[in-house]
């Protein structure tokens, strides 16, 4: 193996592409590119299923919680006996905060049976010195201080850092104040007072635990913003695949360099 | 209360003296049953334990308070029988109601403290400050603090009427420069049953008294210590407008055409989907009215901390527990405009870079 390069070309290939060649579709670089890059299958099925699951549910849960706080224009569309506008936008809310609930314990579970990619998500190496290293290298990629970035198989340490926070803190405390203001209306004595009742005692007041339920609802917004354009941008400038691995699981390098 | 020394009256001959009718007590018999959720069997129950027992001695006491909660049950139009279960329990000792005053008065108190040593109730409205070593509240030349941890040692349990007594209410608001602190926070090896509202609904103190009485124990607390089956739902779920707020018809602004078609209060801050309490069901003045029927929205008296939620008329009212005067949608629209900006500040940094290294690249190849 060369110093510069993690691939190893098989030296009895024929030249790849014959028909594309010919045809001129492949031109002299694309079978440069193509003999250079590498790939490695990093998201397993469930993982993806999740993260877009959760997407679609977290988004109708912005949409339905903002318009639950400021509720749109009053509407007269029929008798109210007839009418369950925003019955529905409730109802939709409940619905989708469900499902971001099971969802997350089937995340946890696969965390303890899928590869190790899975756990990432869960935890942040504090007591790992190199890893903190590697934060500060990413802190300074995103300060245009490093010419280069690196590669990485599963999340760069700054992205595991974020997702530690903004999902599985973040998503733990919506989940929990969620449940709390459901039991609200499911009463005392049912499921979900049964597991988050205590939430409410601890804030002592529901308008509190309303407003910080709509704090949290402004914090996984802002993640999304981050989250969305740091995808984007990694896909362009990075050395790696990024929109397209949470969809095929696969993650593509752009050069065979060994860093 | 169970022990009946010959000396106390029951509740059923204190009434019948006070000229109620035995038409009208078993009136208030059946009322209470349904208040307290009981089956209409329970009524014969509650009829005999106020003929039977001795009435149960209650000690009335008064700290930082406005006597919201006294006025509410004694001001009724007619003498029915809660206005006379609630004056008669106060006859031991209620600095408000009771005839005697002065040093006859403290007497009196320390007569009832022996007397039912770890029987009597002590009920407390208003709660004691605790800054400048109680001197805010002065109940016969001593502190309240003192008459009240006093007056707790030998009771049996402790009802803290209304909010002040439970959550401290509006002495105890941001910057409570007396450090007002609610009963349970002072008296900690007692039971407690916190009864709020400013004030609470008479109905429902009776209530508290009366199963008190009946089955010889506490009523079922819920997990803030407040009798479950007043304080388990809130307002809203119970709430005789709750079909526009799921229809999406809300009071726009005051005096619009909504608020005369009785619309829901929502959007005006009503607090009922965040207060528990039973007004919607019991009501107050007889089950005249309340709050919401009367056009206002509920300000929410009987939650911790109700003055320091913000304004009455926001539905996302100011963070004032966290010192900010902004609400949630304020501090997530400024924080998200500010990422967003970043982001966007921060991709078209991204994009020069990307194009000034790639002239340098051709420039390097070149």
């Amino acid at each position: 193996m060369s110093e510069t390069s993690i691939h190893t070309p098989n030296p009895e290939m024929p030249e790849p592409l014959e028909a594309s060649r010919l045809t001129g579709d492949a031109t002299a670089a694309d079978i440069e590119s193509i003999r250079t890059r590498t790939s490695v299958f990093v998201y397993e099925w469930p993982v993806r299923l999740w993260h877009w699951v959760n997407a679609l549910a977290i988004t109708v849960l912005i949409v339905t919680g903002y318009v639950i706080g400021k509720p749109l224009p009053s509407m007269q569309i029929a008798e109210a006996t007839h009418q369950f506008v925003f019955g529905y936008i409730r109802f939709a809310h409940f619905a989708a905060g469900m499902i971001v609930t099971v969802g997350f314990f089937g995340r946890i579970y696969w965390a303890f049976v899928g590869n190790s990619h899975a756990r990432q998500l869960f935890y942040i190496p504090v007591w790992n010195k190199r890893w903190w290293k590697e934060v500060f290298f990413e802190l300074k990629w995103y300060a245009f201080l490093e010419r280069e970035p690196k590669k990485y198989v599963g999340h760069n340490p700054l992205a595991q850092t974020a997702m530690f926070f903004f999902m599985t803190l973040g998503l733990t405390f919506m989940i929990l104040t969620g449940w709390a203001l459901y039991s609200e209306g499911a009463g005392q004595g049912s499921f979900a007072d049964g597991v988050a009742g205590w939430v409410l005692t601890l804030f002592g007041n529901s308008m509190i635990v309303h407003s910080v339920h709509r704090l949290g609802m402004w914090f996984i917004l802002v993640f999304m913003i981050i989250h969305i354009y740091a995808a984007i941008r990694e896909d362009i400038l990075s050395r790696q695949s990024m929109v397209s691995t949470m969809i095929s699981g696969t993650r593509t390098f752009k050069d065979d360099r060994p860093e | 209360m169970g022990q009946s020394d010959g000396q106390i009256e029951t509740f059923y001959d204190v009434m019948r003296r006070q000229g109620i009718t035995r038409r009208s007590f078993m009136k208030y018999c059946s009322l209470t049953a349904a208040a307290l959720g009981l089956s209409p069997s329970f009524v014969p129950k509650i009829a005999h334990a106020m003929e039977t027992k001795p009435r149960t001695p209650v000690i009335w006491v008064h700290g930082l308070e406005c006597t919201c909660c006294s006025e509410s049950f004694i001001r009724s139009a007619h003498p029915l029988a809660k206005d006379v279960v609630l004056s008669m329990i106060s006859l031991d000792y209620d600095d408000t109601l009771m005839a005697a005053a002065g040093h006859q008065a403290e007497a009196a108190l320390q007569d009832t403290i022996e007397k039912y040593k770890g029987n009597y109730i002590l009920a407390v409205e208003g709660n004691p400050p605790l800054n400048e070593d109680g001197m805010f509240c002065i109940i016969g030349g001593k502190p309240f603090v003192e008459q009240l941890k006093h007056a707790a040692e030998h009771a049996k349990a402790i009802i803290s009427w209304g909010a002040c007594a439970s959550y401290g209410c509006v002495q105890a608001a941001k910057p409570n420069p007396t450090r007002a602190t609610p009963v349970h926070k002072v008296i900690t090896d007692k039971p407690i049953i916190k009864v709020p509202g400013c004030p609470p609904i008479a109905e429902v103190m009776t209530g508290v008294i009366t199963y008190m009485l009946t089955f010889d124990r506490l009523p079922e607390l819920d997990r803030q210590g407040r009798p479950a089956m007043f304080y388990s739902q809130r307002i809203h779920d119970k709430c005789y407008r709750r079909p526009h707020f799921d229809a999406g018809q809300f009071v726009e602004t005051w005096d619009d055409e909504n608020a005369r078609k009785g619309y829901c209060l929502y959007k005006m801050g009503c607090k009922g989907p965040t207060t528990y309490n039973a007004c919607s069901t019991v009501r107050w003045n007889e089950g005249v009215s309340f709050p919401i029927q009367s056009g206002h929205g509920c300000i929410g008296c009987s939650e911790d901390g109700f003055w320091d939620q913000g304004s009455f008329y926001d539905r996302v009212t100011d963070l004032t527990q966290f010192g900010v005067e902004a609400n949630a949608d304020k501090v997530g629209l400024a924080a998200a405009g500010v990422v967003g900006a970043g982001v966007a500040a921060h991709a078209a940094v991204s994009a020069l870079k990307a194009a000034q290294r790639k002239t340098q690249d051709k420039k390097e190849e070149a």
